[in-house]
């Protein structure tokens, strides 16, 4: 189910690296589990990005949900749709659901993300 | 139990299907060193005592004054309706109401408080209400912080005590910084927000300011320069908070004409009852900016599924049920009642009758002035007001003892309420509102005057 | 977006007409204004609306028949003790003398209400076994933040200047780690037991010297007693740390209980709650706050004080400098005050007692009932106190059919939801609080709607799922409302107003 291109985050979180740059959203199975998404707070470009750390939150109806940074980096591009369409998240999350764009740092950081058999696996265990 | 539903033989069905034997065993799990001690408590009243004695506590109060005192809680006519709405069970004894298709009347009742508020203070969102004016201004300041992410705000001595103090306490608790605007000493602006000391702490390096608070009126019922020192706050980074009542504002200029960020205010004088200070209700509005940070709750308006109209609770994410130690506040439960009463009393005022009462408070309060300088109490301070002012009157402690034993509760002695204020030390504080009558000042100004001029009569040095 | 038809009804502004209503109050004259510096004044009027008073009472009158309340139905929701609000406390509060005093009115003409705070404060000492009480925290989130303070003013005034954190259950309610957060204290989320108390290994791991408090509901927001309690208040006490109770479910524990007397050094009373203040669609409510001896000091000001002759006064300003403050204007919402009075002295000692044990008695009823239905999922066995869990997780992995969409058939039975999915570690929650003043008939009616759904569920999903069916809404479009907030009528689809004859 997951797209098999991709890298994961334990946190639901997906990386699509194409050269030095590295695109952020959540999962589907994250956004099934948030619900109707109705804000996303997302940081500026050009701000750095330490792995691990928060970078944005994203409201659901009945939720709230912290954003970490899958890797290390400076914030290239911000999907400014999420602004006014929140609700990409939930309808199209690997595609212009996508949140923010970030200067891979440290490449050896994708190598250690999740593959998608791994975090389909995770997912599946609940 | 006086409201308990259960007959003898209720209570032995009740036992038998959950299968124990008698009540004590459902408390079993209270570890026995733990149980309590005995309630050393009166036995139950039947209710035809318990009136009487409520009734004997009530009149123990005196409230048959001649009432000039104000100083944030006023006396308001309000029309029979506005109660008579409050003491339907359909209101006021309902919750909170998370299930919205049957909570419709109160979520429309809080949409229209929130618009009826913005039309007030000209702000785009209002919260559904806090716990009372010192309350909204502590959240509008710790607003205007995580806003801006800057750790230190500016409060003027124009704002009530007991809000500076209030505001005081919640900044202590997160570890931000309080510095208080002092007030101009002599001339024209005197007793008003000194501007120059404004301009100074916001440019003197010791950390950059995140909001300035300034009360219009004031806690000295001045009007403050509200136009200019939203204007230096903004200039500097900062955000501004005015902390208002909502009856002058059917007058003043709102909060949103002059730029104000936020708007905080006791909105008690909207009809509701002064009862010794609570419930009251906490305004808090702001602009659509900052609609992220306003803590409390909002109802918007949505549909149904069927596309009716309807109302809801919304961004609740913001919220401590969802959002936990990451809320923008821990308020629950709010003041949902009172912001019915206010607009119950708006609605039946409407905006003429709303402009009539700030009005005739004037007019009435313009009269007490003339009368109180006629007899050699004037006003402390030379600048405009709306309806509240001080008066320097010598010996204002015991002269204000002496009028309450002639039935007059001549405002506020000052110097008990800001007693770090030197400047106001030998006044009172006084108000008229459009219940306050020509013959009651009369009685004032005629005993006040006698004790001021016929020497000798007030008991010097008396203590409160 | 249509109203015809329906129950549901136009807005204030939409009922406005411009001249109508006015008359209530006298007119100003003219000249009224003019000593107010044109700079000052209100350029544009506000657009309120204008209404006579006919008008005005139908919209509130038809808007209230919207609402359910416990004046027309059962409200059992969990962890809100929606219990009877009898009406001779509303009476009480309304008399004159009271309604009438000004909160700055001087102590001598304020006897009457200075002595039944003063006699309240006494009443909740007793049922709370607590030294002192403080009436000024406005709700019980009010009173949480007040204690946390407290605490926070102990330590420091012993220089005990570490203590950043507070231990706080996962099942509490978010004000508890909401208040940490406002005390500038950093939340410890401590996780349950299987039985659902808390988690003695987890919890010692968690102590220390950097612990400020536990803040503790209790009975928990699981409905179970915390029979642990003993051995939790001795670990930190023994750490230095002291012990907060949220006491949102005192109405399970009157005269069974008293946390001061157990140890507990602070606890809040949310009078809305065990004491049958109403909750007026949300509030006000009251939060009083009980301390023991070490943070009597800290109390906020001012504090009412009964003097050697008998007579009671107000603290001075600055009369009490380890106070921790001002926690609101005034001495507290004293109206709710006087409610809860004449609620305590109605029931009095052996009143209280049979309201928590009719309480108890009424939710293990229920908890019974469903049980012995076999239709939900009763996760904590053994005796509830005040109230219980239920879930609907089997009827979800069997029908798909959710806690939320059983909570809005209930709607059309006639009944109120519990309180759902809160605690948020139980799945697809029900938190279900009967009180002590519904009737076995009514609690069968209940248990009997719940049995019923749970069947139709099976039989008939789609029909739960759609539910209310007989609201005066159907279900509201909540993401629409979140992401394109509407929160005020915009003047300008007013239309005109009119300017003041004058």
């Amino acid at each position: 189910m997951v797209p098999p291109e991709l890298r994961y985050t334990k946190d639901h979180e997906w990386v699509r690296v194409e050269g030095d740059t590295a695109t952020v959203g959540v999962t589907a199975y994250a956004a099934e589990q948030l619900g109707d998404v109705v804000f996303v707070e997302l940081p500026d470009a050009g701000r750095s990005l330490e792995q691990h750390a928060t970078f944005g939150v994203v409201e659901s109806v009945k939720a709230v949900s912290d954003l970490f940074a899958p890797i290390t980096g400076e914030v290239a591009e911000v999907n400014a749709a999420l602004a006014g369409s929140p609700e990409l998240v939930n309808s199209d999350p690997y595609g212009t659901g996508w949140m923010i764009r970030v200067r891979v740092a440290d490449a050896g950081q994708v190598d250690e993300l999740l593959d998608a058999a791994v975090y389909e696996q995770l997912i599946s265990e609940g | 139990m006086p409201y308990g539903p259960h007959t003898p033989a209720d209570r032995e069905r009740m036992l038998a299907t959950i299968g124990v034997s008698g009540i004590d065993e459902l408390f079993a799990d209270i570890p026995a060193p733990l149980r309590a001690s005995p309630l050393r408590l009166d036995p139950p009243e039947p209710e035809q005592t318990l009136a009487r004695r409520l009734e004997g506590l009530a009149d123990r109060n005196r409230t048959d004054l001649a009432s000039f005192l104000g100083a944030g809680a006023y006396r308001h006519w309000s029309p029979a309706a506005v109660d008579q709405i409050l003491l339907r069970g359909e209101w006021y004894t309902a919750y909170t109401p998370y299930q919205p298709e049957v909570s419709q009347g109160t979520l429309q009742s809080i949409y229209e408080y929130e618009s009826l508020i913005a039309e007030l203070v000209g702000l785009d969102v209002v919260s559904a209400s806090h716990y009372d004016g010192a309350a909204a201004t502590a959240e509008g300041a710790l607003m205007t912080c995580r806003a801006t992410r800057r750790e230190r705000i500016l409060v003027s001595r124009g704002i009530h005590p007991h809000y500076r103090a209030v505001v005081e306490t919640y900044f202590a608790g997160a570890g931000l910084r309080v510095d208080e605007i002092p007030l101009v000493a002599a001339g024209p602006a005197a007793g008003t927000t000194d501007l120059e000391a404004l301009s100074a702490m916001l440019a003197d390096g010791t950390g950059p300011v995140a909001g300035v608070l300034v009360a219009q009126p004031s806690f000295y019922g001045l009007l403050e320069p509200m136009a200019e020192a939203t204007a230096m706050a903004h200039r500097a980074g900062a955000l501004s908070v005015a902390v208002v009542e909502p009856v002058s504002l059917a007058v003043l200029a709102p909060p949103g004409a002059y730029g104000a960020d936020i708007a905080a205010g006791e909105g008690q004088p909207l009809g509701i009852p002064l009862q010794y200070g609570g419930p009251y209700l906490g305004i808090l509005a702001c602009t659509d900016a900052l609609v992220r940070q306003i803590p409390g709750r909002l109802v918007g308006m949505t549909t149904d599924l069927d596309g009716q109209r309807a109302f809801v609770m919304t961004l609740q994410a913001r919220e401590q049920h969802i959002r936990r130690e990451k809320a923008a506040s821990n308020i629950c439960t709010n003041q949902a009642l009172l912001a019915l009463a206010a607009s119950v009393w708006l609605a039946t005022l409407g905006p003429h009758g709303l402009r009539d009462v700030a009005a005739l408070g004037a007019v009435r309060a313009a009269e007490l002035e003339a009368a109180l300088g006629a007899i050699g109490a004037p006003r402390l301070h030379p600048g405009a007001y709306l309806n509240e002012f001080a008066v320097r009157v010598p010996n204002a402690r015991a002269v204000h003892r002496a009028l309450l034993d002639r039935g007059i509760l001549a405002g506020l002695v000052l110097a008990d309420a800001v007693p770090d204020e030197p400047s106001v030390a030998d006044a009172l504080l006084v108000c008229a509102t459009e219940v306050t009558t020509s013959e009651e000042i009369a009685a004032l100004a005629g005993v006040l005057g006698a004790l001021i001029g016929g020497g000798g009569r007030v008991p010097a040095g008396a203590a409160r | 977006m249509t109203v015809a038809g329906s129950r549901l009804q136009p807005t204030l502004f939409e009922r406005s007409r411009p001249g109508r209503g006015g008359g209530k109050i006298p007119h100003p004259p003219p000249d009224a204004l003019d000593r107010i510096p044109a700079a000052q004044r209100r350029e544009v009027p506000a657009g309120l609306p204008e209404l006579n008073e006919p008008e005005v009472v139908r919209h509130y009158v038809n808007l209230s028949q919207l609402n359910y309340a416990i004046d027309t139905g059962f409200y059992p929701l969990g962890s809100c003790t929606m219990k009877w609000n009898p009406k001779l406390n509303e009476w009480a509060a309304r008399l004159p003398g009271f309604t009438e005093l000004h909160p700055m009115a001087p102590d001598a003409v304020a006897q009457g209400t200075l002595q039944l705070l003063w006699e309240l404060e006494q009443i909740l000492c007793e049922v709370s076994g607590m030294r002192a009480v403080t009436l000024q925290p406005a709700a019980g989130a009010h009173g949480e933040l007040t204690g946390i303070l407290m605490i926070r003013a102990y330590h420091e005034g012993r220089g005990d200047l570490g203590r950043t954190e507070v231990l706080v259950p996962d099942s509490a309610h978010g004000t508890n780690p909401a208040t940490a957060t406002m005390a500038g204290l950093r939340t410890v989320s401590l996780p349950a037991a299987p039985d659902g108390g808390v988690d003695l290994d987890a919890f010692r791991a968690a102590l220390g010297p950097q612990t400020a408090a536990i803040m503790i509901t209790n009975p928990s927001t699981l409905g179970m007693f915390e029979s642990r309690i003993g051995e939790l208040l001795d670990l930190v006490h023994g750490a230095g740390a002291l012990a907060y109770m949220d006491g949102a479910n005192l109405n399970a524990i009157l005269g069974r209980f008293k946390p001061g007397e157990a140890g507990f050094d602070v606890m809040h009373i949310n009078t809305h709650k065990t004491f049958s203040t109403p909750h007026g669609g949300g509030g006000p409510g009251a939060g009083p706050v009980g301390v023991g001896e070490k943070l009597l000091p800290f109390l906020p000001a001012p504090r009412v004080l009964r003097e050697p002759d008998g007579s009671f006064r107000i603290e001075a300003v600055g009369e009490r400098p380890s106070s921790i403050g001002r926690m609101r204007s005034f001495v507290g919402s004293t109206g709710v005050l006087v409610r809860a009075f004449a609620y305590l002295r109605t029931h009095g000692d052996s009143g209280l007692r049979e309201v928590t044990d009719d309480a108890v008695l009424a939710a293990n009823y229920l908890k019974a009932r469903l049980a012995a239905s076999g239709l939900y999922d009763i996760p904590f066995e053994g005796p509830c106190k005040h109230e219980f869990i239920a879930s609907a997780s089997s009827i979800k992995k069997r029908t798909g059919v959710r806690t939320l969409d059983i909570a809005k058939r209930l709607l059309d039975h006639g009944f109120h939801a519990p309180t759902i999915y809160f605690p948020l570690t139980v799945d697809e929650a029900m938190l279900i609080e009967p009180t002590e003043t519904e009737s076995i008939e009514t609690l069968d009616a209940f248990a009997d709607a719940l049995i019923t759904i749970a069947r139709e569920a099976e039989s008939d999903p789609d029909m739960v799922t759609s539910a209310p069916h007989t609201a005066p809404t159907k279900r509201l479009d909540e993401a629409g409302a979140a992401r394109n907030p509407n929160l005020r009528w915009r003047a300008a689809a007013t239309g005109s107003w009119t300017p003041c004859p004058d």
